[in-house]
């Protein structure tokens, strides 16, 4: 397999690029694997990259029932961050975010991996007070937080609309390592790695059902064929409900769709990542010129990835009142995807009651981050049969037990996180 | 999904005016039920893909509460009636 360098890249240009071979191989669906991953998005492919190359794994499968990205790793809005408040998830951001720094070298793919830093905007004493304690929290845990205060800010980002009468611009919290990714590059990375290291990714596999004996499963049904198993891990993101469905699971899980948007390409505006305080709006500027941005999820269930009118009015509402600069700039296009949202706002990465079935979702629009610590720790979990030490309370008992990750605090309603 | 919601007390009104609550899950149990009761109905949700039926409240209109059978994939409402007139709220 080729390795990228810029010595590969002046020696194919010298043979007029006609000597660069596929990223990956297409193969066909062996008979039986060790570990079938079910779900080839980004958090599935991470899964068989670090289950191949840190956990020695090699005989893996990752099914994929559409084209390989063609879920939310290539619908999201690139960010990447972890300025986590509670105890059981900064860790575990911050775990993502030390391998987010590493990935490029580690992959040996090129993801525009751009540490742009995150600022989150505050427009109250009382929100001030939210963020102060959020950034001790990062600290405490050895995550770099910087307050801003609203003369700083106005140096780095002239264009917000400090005066609003309603909603003033009093601060930002800053996270000066987090920043943007691209998110195609992501999936194509860990598909290449992962098949560098002996994993088959199979696209076009919708897996149909999961075969089963006693607390067991044996193997899955698919569109190519039966394919039988050691272990079993699901990654499906807003199919979890669906697929968990195929072995009697009901999970604390609603799905539901997520717009991202893209504007026409404009000279440098945004050099980092703003969020809106009092609504839900974030944006950045791609290196193209475009203004990337969203805003909240559409409030009721869906399977389809397709957002609603109402939402799109909404996040442009959201945007001009932080940014009324944005008031001409034209939206070219817009896509969604679907979210599996769980019911205090925290993924869940666990065993089930099937011995070797395991589970990775409920990632809400909160997942492109965590990419490659959910990878490791799923990998981690499936290669040795316990969780990784960053993802210790991402149980799916939580809610029965009564320790949910509520890091928003607005409980068990779904469409609110 | 239709911007439009047929809400049987006003007619055709736009999305907006409503608030929407989610799945109609396992009746709320009565009170001293046990804990497992409960689990299920806060936390479990059945998440269809496919036909659902969901609470939504007209809060920009008559403030009914209001059952939606609604498919999720092609998000078509195929019936929209009052809740109190389906008594699925349990014993509670």
């Amino acid at each position: 397999m080729m390795r990228y360098s810029a010595l590969s890249l002046l020696g194919n240009a010298f043979s007029k690029n006609k000597n660069w071979k596929p990223a990956w191989r297409n193969p066909d669906p062996k008979p039986h694997y060790d570990v079938i991953i079910i779900g080839g998005g980004g958090h599935g492919l991470a899964t068989a990259y670090y289950l191949s190359k840190v956990f020695g794994v090699r005989n893996v499968a990752v099914l994929e029932k559409g084209y390989l990205g063609s879920g939310n790793i290539g619908r999201n809005t690139t960010i990447i961050r972890s300025n986590y408040l509670l105890q059981g998830n900064n860790p575990f951001y911050e775990f993502s975010m030390k391998l987010w720094e590493g990935l490029e070298q580690d992959f040996n793919f090129n993801a525009m991996v751009s540490q742009r830093g995150v600022i989150n905007l505050f427009h109250s004493d009382a929100q001030r007070d939210a963020y102060t304690r959020r950034g001790n929290a990062m600290r405490l845990h050895g995550v770099d937080a910087d307050l801003l205060g609203r003369d700083q800010l106005r140096e780095k980002l002239p264009f917000l609309d400090y005066e609003n009468a309603r909603f003033p611009i009093m601060g930002g919290l800053m996270q000066k390592r987090g920043g943007t990714v691209r998110h195609d590059a992501v999936a194509w990375g860990f598909a290449r790695g992962a098949d560098q290291h002996g994993v088959d990714i199979i696209q076009n596999c919708e897996v149909t059902a999961i075969d089963r004996e006693g607390d067991q499963v044996t193997g899955v049904q698919t569109t190519r064929g039966a394919i039988k198993c050691n272990k079993i891990g699901m990654a499906v993101a807003g199919n979890s409900s669906h697929v968990a469905g195929m072995v009697d699971m009901r999970l604390p899980i609603e799905s539901h769709a997520l717009q991202a948007f893209v504007s026409e390409g404009l000279k440098p505006f945004i050099d980092t990542v703003v969020t809106f305080g009092a609504g839900h709006f974030y944006v950045s500027q791609s290196d193209k010129g475009g203004l990337v941005f969203g805003g909240d999820i559409e409030g009721y269930n869906s399977y389809a990835q397709r957002g609603n009118l109402a939402c799109v009015e909404h996040v442009a509402e959201a945007g001009m009142a932080m940014i009324p600069a944005l008031s001409r700039v034209r939206i070219l296009r817009s896509w969604g995807g679907i979210m599996d949202m769980s019911m205090d706002g925290t993924p869940i990465m666990d065993r089930t009651h099937l011995g070797n079935l395991y589970f990775n979702g409920g990632w809400c629009y909160g997942g492109f981050k965590a990419t490659p610590a959910s990878g490791y720790c799923f990998a981690h979990l499936l290669a040795k049969d316990e969780p990784h030490e960053t993802a210790t309370e991402f149980r799916m008992d939580r809610f029965a037990r009564g320790y949910l990750l509520d890091e928003k605090g607005v409980g068990a309603q779904a469409n609110l996180h | 999904m239709s911007s439009l919601v047929k809400c049987p007390h006003c007619g055709l009104r736009p999305r907006e005016e409503f608030a929407i609550r989610g799945e109609v899950a396992t009746p709320r149990p009565k009170a001293g039920a046990d804990e497992s009761a409960w689990f299920d109905h806060v936390y479990l949700r059945d998440n269809p893909r496919g036909e659902h039926r969901e609470y939504w409240h007209h809060a920009g209109g008559c403030r009914r509460w209001l059952v939606l059978s609604r498919n999720t994939v092609t998000h078509d409402i195929s019936d929209v009636v009052d809740a109190s007139t389906l008594k699925v709220g349990g014993d509670a």
